[in-house]
């Protein structure tokens, strides 16, 4: 696929859009359909879109799987921390009334934020799983080939 | 802070816990924070205990009132059971590090995550009070499990995952379609909501389909006969010390699932209109005979200890067959001695694993002579099993012939004796192989089990003893909690 | 009437048995895997088409608007939309690694060998 030119191309005109499109879904989530997980996974398949035409190397040196890794237990942490600072200033977990003044911006900050934790966790899993089951094919494709010079 | 506002940290610091976990490096990090974050679940557990006996502790999440928002509400039913599942947690990590260092040495940081998360999982299941809740806290103490037992040595473990997630997840798929149909029927998913409105619609065909629908996914989760099919080839592969925690925790909590849903949601009357009580008497019986009989002629200590769950859910399922305080709170008191039981009897497999590699009979023979105080815990434990008079075994089955007696039930009596005879001369087996039988050839000799594995299973052996004497915490408690359940309202 | 206006549990249903049966009877474990998704997404169906109110808007608070769906079982359904993507992964990852442990993810001839490595141990 790396040599079909429509393909690289359309897929350079997609990926942003893919991308833009995912921030919209994370960020308006709040109070219309979205969230973080469809946001995460739409973010992801434009990674995965990169991967299928550029390859994989290429895709992983945007973002190495440690990155990936790092940032998808950072994102757990981001949501774990939001619930805690309710708890914290006095409320329960997850409370966001308490986090601002003004309890209904003090709501959708909080969602705001625990959605972006959630985003960047399913973003960055889904995006691993995706590089795990390609890298065993690349690992078995390789013992193939190698076998087949033999 | 107050008590109820510490209990839903029982289960968000091992799940918060969890993702650092993944990223530590090394060795001794990941261990000693899975142990720090299982101890202080274990010590919230033990002062929710008490708070919740007399009323039960509602804690709603980000404040939103049920039925609107998920609300934990804890009786003495679960925080029986989570004071069970975190203490455990803290008696068996000691116990792993050496274990999980022959038997997984690598990545391990990621191993304690997972173990973490089914921690978090079993503890989330027990305290939830909303059924939906149930179903994604099982679905993550499940995935982690899967991938625990796939860190066995063997390439059998990773089939046996396979075999363990197929079913699985049927189960926990059968369970949302039940809790489906309620909330079609009902419009909530609050499990006290739930018991409130169900009798109004109990008489229709969605109402019996869901019971059905739950009761079968909760049966494959509890490996009750004949749906156990997953649990000894899970149980012997896994790493030794995933076998002692899911053999003292995981199937437990889908009968305390089982337990919730039967008698607080559906509530004892409805139960009594379906064929509930035949149905578990029946498969109680025949899994009591059927896997005490398997068990006696295993290749290798760990499937036998692992038919000996089997046979044990069989006792579990008998009891709650009964449907009288007596019988569920025999049923409770055994989910607990089972545990202290069978965490010592696994951790003795482990600990001759972690010595000779292997866990086949014909490798015991004459062990008792190289790992004296190894054979020692597995004797008494096995006592325990068995139900010797001043052990926790026999607190529960006398508790469970005693409920059997009362209602004139001289089958189920006869049925656990024949039982009790069974587990002599499964444990017997190994006792006499590893005492009577002469040692093989080795090339090298045979070293007693370091103190880091044998400390914490005498801390379960001695349990064994403690609570075969003093009832206070279990029967009691169990009576409390199984009149709450009979009672209906939550 | 009735019996019409019950046709997205007879969806449920189908999709169900196909799922189940697929389970069941496959040896196959990727098309085992195939028939644990469809026998989920049955369940996820009973859920949403149960959250649908005839002549109800989308969820979205706006002006004009009374009746609206309820939104509560699409989120209950992403939730377990979620468990089903984790479930599929892992025995998806699990499945390529006993292909190359084993050399095959056919369930009998799996079992054969299994049985073999057992019988190896007890005699070993």
């Amino acid at each position: 696929m790396r040599s079909n030119g429509i393909l690289r191309i359309v897929a350079r005109f997609l990926i942003p859009l893919i991308m833009l499109f995912a921030l919209y879904v994370q960020f308006h989530g709040e109070y219309s359909p979205g969230g973080g997980f469809q946001a995460g996974v739409i973010f992801a398949s434009a990674w995965i879109l990169f991967v299928l035409i550029y390859g994989l190397e290429a895709g992983l040196a945007v973002i190495p799987e440690r990155t990936m890794f790092v940032l998808s237990a950072c994102g757990a942490l981001l949501y774990a921390f939001i619930g805690l600072l309710g708890v914290a200033l006095g409320g329960r977990f997850l409370d966001f009334s308490v986090l601002l003044d003004d309890p209904q911006s003090a709501q959708q900050a909080g969602i705001i934020l625990v959605e972006l934790g959630v985003g960047i966790t399913v973003a960055t899993v889904v995006m691993l799983i995706f590089t795990m089951f390609v890298k065993r094919r690349a690992e078995l494709d390789r013992d193939d080939h190698r076998e087949g010079l033999d | 802070m107050t008590v109820l506002e510490w209990l839903p940290f029982s289960v968000l610091v091992p799940l918060i816990a969890a993702p650092v976990c993944a990223l530590l490096p090394g060795r001794v990090l990941p261990w000693s924070l899975a142990l720090l974050a299982v101890a202080a679940s274990a010590v919230i557990t033990a002062f929710v205990l008490p708070a919740a006996m007399d009323e039960p502790l509602r804690y709603s999440f980000g404040n939103w009132p049920p039925p609107i928002g998920i609300e934990y509400r804890v009786d003495s039913v679960n925080a029986l059971l989570a004071l069970l599942i975190a203490w455990m947690g803290v008696i068996i990590l000691p116990w792993a590090r050496l274990s999980v260092n022959r038997e997984v040495p690598e990545r391990q940081g990621p191993f304690y995550a997972l173990f973490l998360l089914a921690l978090a999982g079993l503890m989330g299941i027990v305290l939830t009070g909303d059924a939906f809740n149930v179903f994604v806290f099982l679905e993550i103490s499940s995935l982690s499990t899967y991938a625990l037992i796939a860190h066995g040595r063997k390439r059998a473990a990773l089939l046996s995952s396979f075999r363990y997630l197929i079913m699985g997840t049927l189960g926990a798929t059968f369970y949302l379609i039940g809790v489906g149909l309620l909330y079609i029927m009902t419009g909530t998913l609050n499990m006290a909501d739930l018991a409130e409105r169900v009798p109004e619609v109990a008489e229709t065909n969605a109402i019996r389909a869901a019971f059905a629908f739950i009761v079968i996914g909760l049966g494959l989760k509890l490996a009750l006969f004949p749906l156990h099919r997953w649990l000894p080839g899970a149980y012997t592969n896994a790493p030794s010390a995933v076998t002692v925690f899911l053999a003292a925790t995981a199937t437990k909590v889908a009968v305390y699932v089982l337990l919730r849903m039967v008698f607080t949601v559906f509530g004892l009357e409805f139960a009594l209109t379906m064929p509930y009580q035949t149905v578990f008497f029946t498969l109680g019986i025949i899994g009591i005979l059927f896997a005490s009989i398997s068990a006696i002629d295993q290749p290798n200590l760990k499937r036998m200890l692992a038919y000996s769950s089997v046979a044990q859910i069989g006792y579990i399922a008998l009891a709650i067959s009964l449907v009288s305080v007596e019988g569920l709170a025999a049923g409770l008191v055994h989910i607990f001695n089972h545990a202290l039981m069978k965490g010592a009897l696994f951790m003795a497999a482990g600990a001759i694993i972690y010595r000779i590699g292997t866990d086949r009979m014909s490798d015991i023979a004459g062990l008792a002579r190289s790992m004296p105080w190894t054979m020692l815990a597995f004797v008494l434990a096995g006592l325990s099993m068995i139900g010797v008079p001043l052990t926790a075994g026999f607190i529960s089955k006398w508790a469970l012939i005693q409920a059997a007696i009362l209602q004139g039930n001289w089958l189920a009596v006869v049925v656990v004796l024949v039982g009790s005879l069974l587990a002599v001369l499964y444990i017997g087996r190994v006792a006499e192989a590893a005492y009577l039988k002469p040692a093989p050839e080795r090339a090298e000799p045979v070293r007693e089990a370091p103190l880091g594995l044998l400390l914490p299973m005498y801390v379960l052996i001695a349990a064994n003893f403690w609570f075969g004497i003093d009832t206070r915490l279990t029967l009691d408690v169990a009576t409390h909690g199984a009149e709450i359940l009979v009672g209906g309202a939550p | 009437m009735d019996l019409l206006g019950h046709y997205n549990y007879y969806v449920v249903v189908v999709l169900m048995m196909i799922g189940f049966y697929a389970v069941i009877a496959r040896g196959n474990m990727a098309k085992k895997i195939m028939g644990l998704n469809l026998f989920q997404t049955s369940a996820f169906i009973l859920f949403i088409s149960a959250g649908k109110i005839l002549g109800g808007a989308t969820p979205i608070l706006r002006d004009g608007v009374e009746v609206y769906s309820n939104p509560l079982p699409h989120v209950l359904i992403l939730t377990a939309i979620v468990v089903g993507v984790a479930t599929t992964a892992v025995g998806l990852a699990l499945a390529v690694r006993i292909n190359e442990a084993y050399g095959s993810i056919e369930d009998d001839l799996l079992t054969e060998v299994e049985d073999a490595d057992e019988d190896d141990e007890g005699t070993a």
